[in-house]
């Protein structure tokens, strides 16, 4: 008797948990990342999805003052054409000497206008600056005040068509990486040419990087080259986090 | 105070156990994946900001990235000589935080919703304050003197395996439960860029990221004290009969 009531029990609380997981598939599964069965991409998409749930809508990182800007470290790639690299970018060193005179930043996918910007043509939409701080995923931390345009604001010249869900974004240093709409409309979000009152170094991300002040600073790409809109999620391939193994959103 | 009813409050209860082990296994591993993360960076902080070109409060000598010196030369931002600095990193650091972060998350999900349902039934139940905290008129330094002679003298009472809990051990399980992980967690959240957006409370709380990191990390220190006194203890008031009270639950019946 007391087996039968056991399985009874458990029969429920399994009934129970399919259900609810077969909600959330079902509810969510167009907007998740995809977790090709890893249960550290599940968490991430669990952390993701209970984060679009629970947190207040498009609220804004705390903004500093000038003197809370400090010494900030340049990490991951400092420079895709270091000759001292395996595979030094001919195309972003031909750019670096025409101080980024030629560089194209192309939009494409699901805009009514595909095209490119010029970094002019970047500078004369209106621009935001803002100081915010920048956490790094191993620890550290630094303010800086960055001076750029919204990408809000690029989309819009662009032209979003409805059914654009995700941006991604592809730099000179061979990196894929997106960012759902929210985050791509986001006040705060922006293509960032200047940083504390100069143009943008090529140890920063010159001449062009992406802003993401709600997640780490991974994801605030350097180098940008392109920029795809898409409906479906895609995760850059072997280019991507996910397939190297980190988490594609980061907003813990 | 004497028990109630002999079969329900000499034991440890049902859920009681469950959450133990389901709370001990996610802290082990948040531990675990804790100290990855703090090999990618072994320094502490206090404050907003803190990395490789500002000033240390605390420098650990843990992993390749202990005072590394793999630093290019470092370029002011401003034209005064105070001016904050960058410089490019030309060292490959150990970082696996890759699994280290979502692993820790991961368990992370599981400590804190499993203890906010062990919070909850812990107060419906009136386990907390049958069990836990400690009553008031037990608290006189005269006792509390007399439990720390005892335990520094090694004299431990022998375990019923229930939770028939002595003075300092309810003392350190209330220490644990109501102060050490909801400070754990809060200082865990206060990391998030995303969440402190929605509620930079949890940041002039903490006066700032790193501190938060900082205090994060103390509050480990101070639960892996417990960890081991705890283990140590289970281990001194009889190991059978404990393990025996916390898994399957039925008394040693003497």
């Amino acid at each position: 008797m007391k087996n039968n009531e056991l399985i009874t029990r458990r029969k429920i609380l399994m009934a129970g948990l399919t259900s609810a997981g077969g909600l959330l598939l079902s509810g969510c599964a167009k907007k998740l990342p995809p977790t090709y069965g890893n249960i550290l991409r599940m968490g991430d998409a669990f952390t993701y999805a209970a984060h679009q749930a629970l947190l207040p809508g498009q609220s804004l990182v705390k903004e500093y003052s000038h003197k809370d800007i400090c010494s900030f470290p340049a990490t991951g790639t400092t420079n895709p054409c270091d000759p001292n690299k395996p595979q030094p970018n001919e195309e972003y060193a031909k750019l670096q000497k025409n101080n980024f005179a030629d560089w194209r930043l192309s939009i494409e996918g699901l805009v009514a206008r595909p095209g490119s910007f010029s970094l002019s043509d970047l500078k004369g939409l209106p621009a935001r600056t803002q100081i915010t701080r920048h956490v790094c995923e191993e620890g550290w931390s630094a303010i800086a005040e960055w001076n750029g345009v919204p990408l809000s604001r690029v989309l819009d010249a662009a032209g979003l068509l409805p059914n654009a869900r995700f941006v991604n974004f592809y730099s000179y240093d061979d990196w894929a990486d997106g960012i759902d709409m929210l985050d791509a409309l986001h006040p705060q979000t922006i293509l960032a040419y200047g940083m504390n009152g100069r143009d943008l170094s090529i140890p920063h991300g010159a001449p062009v990087r992406l802003r993401v002040e709600r997640q780490l600073g991974y994801k605030s790409m350097k180098y940008l080259q392109r920029i795809v809109v898409n409906e479906h999620f895609d995760d850059g391939g072997n280019k991507g986090n996910i397939q190297n193994g980190w988490a594609w959103y980061v907003g813990i | 105070m004497p028990p109630t009813s002999q079969t329900n409050h000499n034991v440890h209860t049902r859920w009681v156990r469950l959450a133990h082990w389901i709370l001990t296994l996610s802290f082990v591993t948040l531990a675990f994946t804790g100290a990855v993360i703090l090999m990618a960076h072994p320094r502490l902080y206090w404050g907003e900001t803190g990395n490789d070109l500002t000033p240390a409060l605390i420098e650990l000598p843990i992993s390749r990235n202990y005072k590394h010196g793999g630093w290019d030369e470092t370029v002011a931002f401003f034209q005064d000589a105070a001016s904050p600095v960058t410089a490019n990193r030309t060292y490959d650091i150990f970082n696996k935080n890759g699994w280290g972060r979502s692993l820790h998350f991961l368990s992370a999900w599981f400590l804190v919703a499993i203890g906010v349902i062990y919070l909850l039934a812990g107060v419906v139940t009136g386990h907390f304050l049958r069990n836990i905290v400690p009553h008031p008129s037990d608290l006189k330094a005269s006792s509390v003197w007399q439990d720390l002679r005892d335990h520094l003298h090694m004299r431990i009472r022998e375990a019923t395996g229930g939770p028939q809990y002595g003075l300092l051990q309810k003392c350190s399980y209330f220490a644990v439960l109501f102060l050490l992980l909801p400070l754990i967690v809060l200082s865990g959240l206060a990391m998030s860029p995303a969440i402190t957006a929605g509620y930079p409370i949890l940041l002039r709380v903490f006066t700032g990221y790193q501190s938060a990191r900082t205090i994060h990390f103390f509050a480990f220190v101070l639960l892996m004290l417990f960890l081991l006194v705890h283990v140590a203890m289970v281990v001194k008031s009889g190991f059978v009969r404990q393990m025996r009270g916390m898994t399957v639950g039925v008394r040693d019946e003497k």
